[in-house]
């Protein structure tokens, strides 16, 4: 086999930042804040760069759409191995109102341009935590889809991958060309060796704008407010589980 | 002709203009190699360095894992040329490394300073190739590490004054006698950069550098110091008794030691300034975020003044150190002098961290003298750094020799 993958990095305020909320409630503080890769794009990552060690792939596609510091998440991405990436630019309002569904029409479209095997993605991104994106672009390619992947194997034209499912784990077969999403027991990303380091900064980087791909970035949605969780209250103590029962019940909770 | 002689000048112009832009902006923001290396050190050094560094420190233990594993990335050879098997960056490079893997654990950090700086280096600049390919090519891996023999027990500033003996021998080859003093990696070092008087009549100028392997007939290790800090690292004297080295195994020229000691030494500074800056980071991290959770008097003790003051200077302190530090560092790699500028980035840095990790515990109170912070080791650890590499009083009287000549006084 060897496959072109196709993988989605996405840009995000790093997994160890406190979030705080815009006095003006419209939104979180992102300036000046520090941002990462996805860490489900990392493992995503990870897995394309692990099959083109096996030879399973050719070659490696990163892709990342947003305002022009996603060279940075794309050039991580070609430091852990991918081999050329695409930029789709979008900044301003109509980044802060970009969806899932936006997102997949990109990669739906560039899997047909690019001539993609295997769409790889992170299950979910740790900013909105949809889980759709690679639901969404199966379906508009009309692919198999696999998602919370946390082992795959590729056997002769086709990929056989274990879930992560509410039950447990499931083990299904699905026909390339298709989609995955990545989880997080899928692999442990490597660290960028200094060899590659230098090696990426000769590997290019396309930059597109969303109408070069015929997607229309209009917001379909409006973000009306955005609030902090509540400040969690204090508990209370009983002396035994009839007592709790009792507070529950008076609680209106049982 | 004269079209020619036009464009190769207005090349020339271009490139140093580039020069200057890359430079100036070394100022505001490193060049983007460079950040993504920070990135991976920094990751590696958060996942791998930091969870660990209380139990190396507590048990005194060689982070044997993780060096390798920072010689998988490259960390064991950063300057080492791609043909030897090295990253092949450049000494920018290797003190944004060198920060952010000490800011994880000091001690992996002075083990890959002594390796990089003292042993890769010599052998690097004096070595002939088949001293490199036996000494350096196997030595960047992470698995087997070298070590940098000049101290003894009789003179560490006075190194001139280097008691240890190397007579010739019927074969062409050497006989060393002597003890070697407070060699870092002295332990799982598998070779040794070493020091030894061939001429004493020539006084500083009769001492010659030789590659020593180990374990070797003649060569046996003193105890295992028991440190203040860098526990990690080992440390411990080297033993010569009648140990024979065939003639091969002179690094440089006869009568070079001393120069390739002092040149080895200047290049060191860069990084354990860098290592210095490390844990200065580590020991302001640790007393800003403690002060951002502690309240006192009805609020967060990072609203008082005198907190607001030390964090200030703090800042200040490292901030400057950082700036020397990649300033010599840049003049290293553009090939320019830099004696007095790694002078002044390992005495900012030094004092910095002392400075800092002091401060630390001072932030965090109580809470700062015990083992269940970091701020207790930090403070440890920074102690040596004001001592090893050349003491802060020898990095005074180098700046102000440098100074007073500049001056013509």
């Amino acid at each position: 086999m060897s496959l072109r993958i196709l993988v989605g990095c996405k840009r995000v305020i790093d997994y160890a930042v406190k979030i705080r909320v815009k006095p003006d409630k419209s939104g979180v503080i992102t300036e000046g804040v520090k941002h990462s890769m996805n860490p489900f794009d990392e493992i995503a990552i990870e897995e394309a760069v692990r099959m083109k060690e096996k030879k399973i792939a050719k070659e490696i596609v990163a892709f990342s759409c947003g305002p022009t510091q996603c060279q940075e998440t794309l050039r991580t991405a070609l430091a852990m191995g991918a081999d050329r990436g695409i930029h789709v630019e979008v900044s301003g309002p109509e980044y802060e109102t970009l969806q899932p569904l936006h997102i997949s029409k990109m990669l739906a479209k560039l899997a047909k341009d690019e001539q993609i095997d295997l769409i790889i993605v992170g299950k979910q991104a740790i900013d909105d935590d949809c889980n759709q994106t690679a639901q969404m672009t199966a379906a508009l390619l009309d692919w198999p889809q696999a998602t919370s992947a946390s082992k795959i194997e590729a056997k002769d034209g086709s990929l056989q991958v274990v879930r992560e499912i509410d039950g447990g784990l499931e083990t299904i077969k699905v026909k390339l060309p298709s989609v995955v999403s990545a989880d997080l027991r899928l692999n442990e990303p490597r660290y960028a060796t200094l060899p590659n380091i230098m090696k990426a900064k000769k590997k290019p980087i396309k930059k597109l704008a969303p109408k070069d791909l015929g997607v229309d970035v209009s917001p379909r949605i409006q973000v009306v407010t955005v609030e902090e969780p509540p400040v969690r209250q204090a508990g209370a103590k009983v002396e035994n589980v009839d007592a709790v029962i009792e507070k529950l019940k008076a609680l209106g909770h049982a | 002709m004269g079209s020619m002689a036009q464009s190769s000048g207005f090349w020339l112009m271009k490139f140093a203009k580039f020069q200057q832009a890359r430079n100036a902006s070394i100022l505001t923001s490193l060049p983007e190699t460079h950040e993504l290396l920070r990135k991976t050190c920094r990751d590696f050094a958060e996942g791998e360095l930091k969870p660990n560094a209380s139990r190396f420190d507590k048990e005194h233990l060689y982070p044997k894992d993780q060096i390798l594993k920072m010689g998988e990335i490259g960390l064991m050879g950063i300057v080492v040329p791609e043909t030897l098997g090295g990253a092949g960056l450049d000494y920018l490079a290797y003190a944004v490394a060198m920060e952010e893997i000490s800011r994880g654990c000091a001690s992996a950090g002075v083990i890959m300073s002594a390796h990089n700086s003292l042993y890769l280096g010599p052998i690097l600049k004096h070595g002939n190739d088949q001293q490199k390919r036996d000494w350096i090519q196997p030595f960047v891996n992470g698995d087997k590490i070298g070590c940098f023999a000049l101290s003894e027990p009789g003179n560490g500033s006075d190194a001139g004054a280097a008691s240890t003996t190397a007579v010739a021998s019927s074969d062409g080859g050497w006989k060393l006698n002597g003890t070697k003093a407070w060699i870092t990696n002295g332990y799982e070092s598998e070779a040794t950069v070493v020091f030894a008087t061939t001429d004493k009549s020539l006084k500083h100028k009769g001492i010659s550098a030789f590659v020593v392997p180990k374990p070797t007939p003649g060569l046996s290790l003193g105890k295992k110091e028991d440190k203040l800090g860098i526990r990690g690292s080992s440390t411990c004297n080297l033993i010569f008794e009648d140990c024979s080295i065939p003639k091969e195994n002179m690094l440089g020229k006869p009568g070079y030691g001393f120069k390739i000691a002092m040149g080895t030494l200047d290049g060191g500074r860069v990084g354990i300034a860098a290592q210095a800056l490390g844990i200065g980071q580590a020991a302001l991290d640790c007393a800003v975020d403690y002060a951002s959770k502690r309240k006192a008097f009805g609020q967060s003790i990072t609203k008082l003044q005198s907190i607001q003051n030390k964090i200030a200077d703090m800042a200040l302190q490292l901030e400057s150190a950082r700036l020397l530090t990649w300033r010599a560092a840049v003049l290293q790699d553009e090939g320019k002098i830099f004696i007095k500028e790694a002078a002044m980035a390992k005495l900012a840095a030094s004092e910095a961290a002392t400075f800092i990790s002091h401060q630390a515990i001072q932030i965090l109170g109580g809470m700062g003298y015990v083992s269940d912070m970091p701020a207790e080791r930090h403070y440890r650890d920074a102690r040596i750094t004001e001592i090893y590499e050349g003491t802060s009083e020898i990095q005074r009287l180098v700046i102000a020799g440098n100074v007073l000549k500049e001056y013509g006084v």
